[in-house]
């Protein structure tokens, strides 16, 4: 049938099981808008307050579900806004596409209005991104975009529509999409190889990042551990993938990560990396991380093996098809092998840092233990980037593999309210979202704000509130001789207030009593509830091993 | 490790579409890869072009990284580390120097034994091509120290390994996965 570019846009989304897009309208979109006008039935657009919110919400909505999260701005600014959501999709491997409008292809190049080369602008940010010259071309690379978007290694995809593009017609036909497309082949002769290694070892340590996830073998892993009886730490990005209260669980390794993850890799005797790129996080100093083991790793991006940290053998593919292979020789843990090893664990983890309560205020993990108590095992959890998010992070008993969502390689202050309100939308509202923000975080794109109260969307922000940039704070702290410059912006925000202005309901709680209060009502609420924290401004995120040191420079309180 | 400065050519096969250098170079220049010279040209595969690189290599780790990185981008179809022993490089020079009738016999002398052929006579200056390896091509240049080189131009090196084709390494067979997208409203499998 013969379409016109923008019909063939909202076919193509309809074809690839697009239900839900977030972005915001402009010139250079207009025949889209008014595309997805008429089939808003078939699409739900949701309007961010600004083109970076809406970039983060469409990454939300792939960490909560891993579908492609699809986002649409216009040209010029509109595109640019979109940069920061894509760099951060990209350092952590979501599966997005973006589309952008931009000017005519007779005015491209030309300084237009509201013309920015955005191909140019994302290309170091993308897997890949398209600038779609003729309509004849774009129901072709829109495909190709969701595809690049879900195969090997996921990551953002930007498609860059020219507005005659939108208008012009040219024939379309239907296609079913194409399956996700991975390394389903593997060395069958090193994953037999790496058995024999986790077999014949005393110490064995697994060490997973957010490649499980993406490759959807959490039970594969979690099997892996209870069949060997092998304890495992994970990265930022893989929280809850083995849920809290799980003997095998050592918690999260780097920089504020716990004690005995960190001591537990400096001193095994094999470490089953999967899924995970050493990144500085978490090997501070590559040349001492896991000295003392024999390293396996397992990875479907070649370009990771090694990269940061030799290892000593590697097995390229699908963690997912890798670890099914691997688990039928993996023999069962017997008992008493390695009695002695886990002996050490326990011993690590009851010197570990444990944070003392403190009734007489507001302590952080105080905080999120009550958040944990009335949320149950089901909630997701977003959160922006700084203290709060690793006291999430540390302090959160993670229940699912889907259930933290953070922004972890790129570190985005402001990702969290955008990411919150993909994860609402996809999820639906019955699920509980809770987000967690810092003052400085939040002040970046708490404008989101709108957006939750247009949609109705419940989601709970509690913000901690420490007055100052806390986890920069720290670093002038313990590094900068307490010269505390910048950190101390002395806002005088209300946010009761603030919350009122927005229209949502705002709260202040100085003790947990108030707290527990506070956030009982906001469960109860249909729409979005802000709750202040004021917390102490010298309150540290411990552990914490310093940049470029390792396990024997660890800070503890 | 051996570390050991090295020049190794690099040899990428790339789709022949708009975008494929900026791509490339700009991988390189964003991951620190030092590059002594790039070319790109058309291959008898219309849909291919052909980008030789050449590398100022001090590790393995750091070429293998370059090969790895180059290899994850969807314009690319193969790349390969040429083998040395095995690799055939050449490069064109075009060579403008000052001349005037007292010293164009000898200028003339050092193009005849590198078999440099005189493309233009000026009264006052000539112009030099050279084909051949890189280290003929800086040989040659050693010859004009003494002389005023007005202009020159070197076209980086374009390298072919001898014999039949070349057993590339090849991305990763990706194979259709038998798993579906998880459903509208669903997570991943718990």
């Amino acid at each position: 049938m013969l379409l016109n570019g923008s019909q063939i846009f909202v076919e193509v989304l309809c074809e690839q099981g697009v239900d839900t897009i977030f972005g915001y309208p402009g010139g250079a979109v207009l025949n889209l808008y008014d595309e997805l006008y008429k089939n808003s039935d078939r699409i739900t657009h949701v309007l961010t307050a600004h083109e970076q919110g809406a970039s983060h919400a469409a990454d939300g909505y792939a960490r909560a579900t891993g579908r492609t999260g699809v986002v649409l701005a216009t040209s010029g600014p509109g595109a640019t806004n979109l940069v920061t959501g894509i760099a951060t999709a990209y350092m952590d491997s979501i599966p997005m596409v973006a589309f952008t409008g931009n000017v005519g292809t007779s005015l491209l190049g030309r300084d237009s209005f509201q013309e920015a080369y955005i191909e140019g602008i994302t290309m170091p940010i993308t897997k890949h991104n398209f600038t779609v010259r003729r309509v004849e071309d774009l129901a072709d690379t829109m495909r190709a975009a969701f595809r690049i978007a879900q195969s090997g290694r996921k990551g953002p995809v930007l498609v860059d529509i020219p507005k005659d593009v939108t208008s012009n017609k040219c024939e379309f036909t239907h296609r079913q999409p194409e399956q996700i497309r991975t390394v389903t082949t593997f060395d069958e002769e090193r994953v037999a190889q790496a058995a024999e290694i986790i077999n014949g070892a005393e110490r064995p340590l697994i060490y997973f990042g957010g490649g499980v996830r993406s490759a959807a073998s959490c039970q594969p892993l979690r099997d892996l551990v209870h069949k060997a009886g092998i304890p495992a730490t994970y990265t930022l990005m893989a929280a809850g993938v083995i849920p809290y209260g799980d003997p095998f669980n050592l918690g999260m390794i780097g920089m504020h990560g716990c004690y005995t993850a960190n001591r537990a890799v400096s001193e095994a005797d094999v470490v089953i990396a999967i899924g995970t790129r050493f990144s500085d996080r978490v090997a501070l100093k590559p040349r001492t991380f896991a000295s003392k083991a024999t390293i396996i790793q397992i990875d479907i991006d070649p370009s990771e093996i090694g990269k940061n940290v030799e290892v000593d053998l590697s097995i390229v593919g699908d963690a997912a098809y890798i670890l099914r292979a691997m688990l039928p020789m993996i023999e069962p843990a017997k008992p008493g092998v390695r009695d002695s090893w886990m002996a050490m664990i326990h011993d690590w983890q009851a010197h570990d840092y444990h944070p003392k309560a403190d009734p007489s205020r507001l302590m952080p993990h105080q905080i999120i233990g009550e958040v944990c108590s009335q949320c149950g095992p089901e909630a997701v959890y977003v959160t922006d980037v700084g203290q709060h998010q690793m006291w999430a992070a540390q302090y959160l008993r993670h229940a699912k593999s889907r259930g933290f969502i953070t922004s972890g390689g790129l570190g985005t202050m402001g990702f969290g309210y955008g990411a919150a309100i993909g994860a609402q939308m996809a999820l639906g509202r019955e699920q509980r979202v809770v987000h967690f923000t810092g003052d400085g975080s939040f002040h970046m794109n708490l404008n989101e704000a709108c957006t939750a109260v247009s949609y109705e969307l419940p989601i709970i922000t509690v913000i901690f509130n420490n007055q100052v940039l806390g986890m920069v704070r720290q670093w002038q702290t313990s590094f900068y001789g307490k010269r505390y410059s910048q950190t101390d912006p002395h806002r005088k925000t209300d946010y009761v207030k603030l919350a009122e202005g927005f229209g949502l309901k705002g709260y202040h709680c100085e003790n947990l009593a108030e707290f527990q209060t506070a956030f009982a009502e906001a469960m109860k609420r249909k729409g979005p509830t802000w709750i202040e924290c004021v917390i102490d401004k010298d309150q540290k995120v411990l552990p914490m091993i310093p940049a470029g040191c390792d396990i024997n420079d660890i800070i503890m309180d | 490790m051996q570390d050991t400065v090295q020049r190794k050519v690099v040899s990428l096969l790339v789709e022949n579409q708009s975008g494929v250098l900026a791509r490339v170079s700009s991988l390189f220049c964003r991951r620190g890869f030092n590059i002594d010279s790039l070319t790109v040209s058309a291959t008898n595969d219309p849909t291919v072009s052909r980008i030789t690189v050449t590398v100022i290599s001090t590790n393995e780790r750091e070429l293998e990284q370059l090969v790895l990185q180059t290899e994850r981008l969807e314009v690319t179809r193969q790349v390969f580390v040429l083998d040395d022993a095995k690799a055939l490089q050449r490069e064109l020079l075009l060579l403008k120097v000052a001349a005037n009738v007292s010293n164009r016999a000898e200028l003339r002398e050092i193009a005849s034994i590198y078999k440099a052929k005189i493309i233009d006579l000026s009264p006052d200056s000539m112009i030099f091509e050279l084909t051949g390896k890189p280290e003929k091509i800086d040989a040659f240049l050693r010859m004009f120290e003494g002389y005023t080189i007005l202009e020159q131009c070197r076209t980086g090196v374009t390298a072919l390994e001898r014999g039949g084709m070349h057993q590339h390494m090849q991305k990763p067979p990706q194979e259709i996965r038998s798993a579906q997208l998880p459903l509208p409203g669903t997570s991943c499998p718990r």
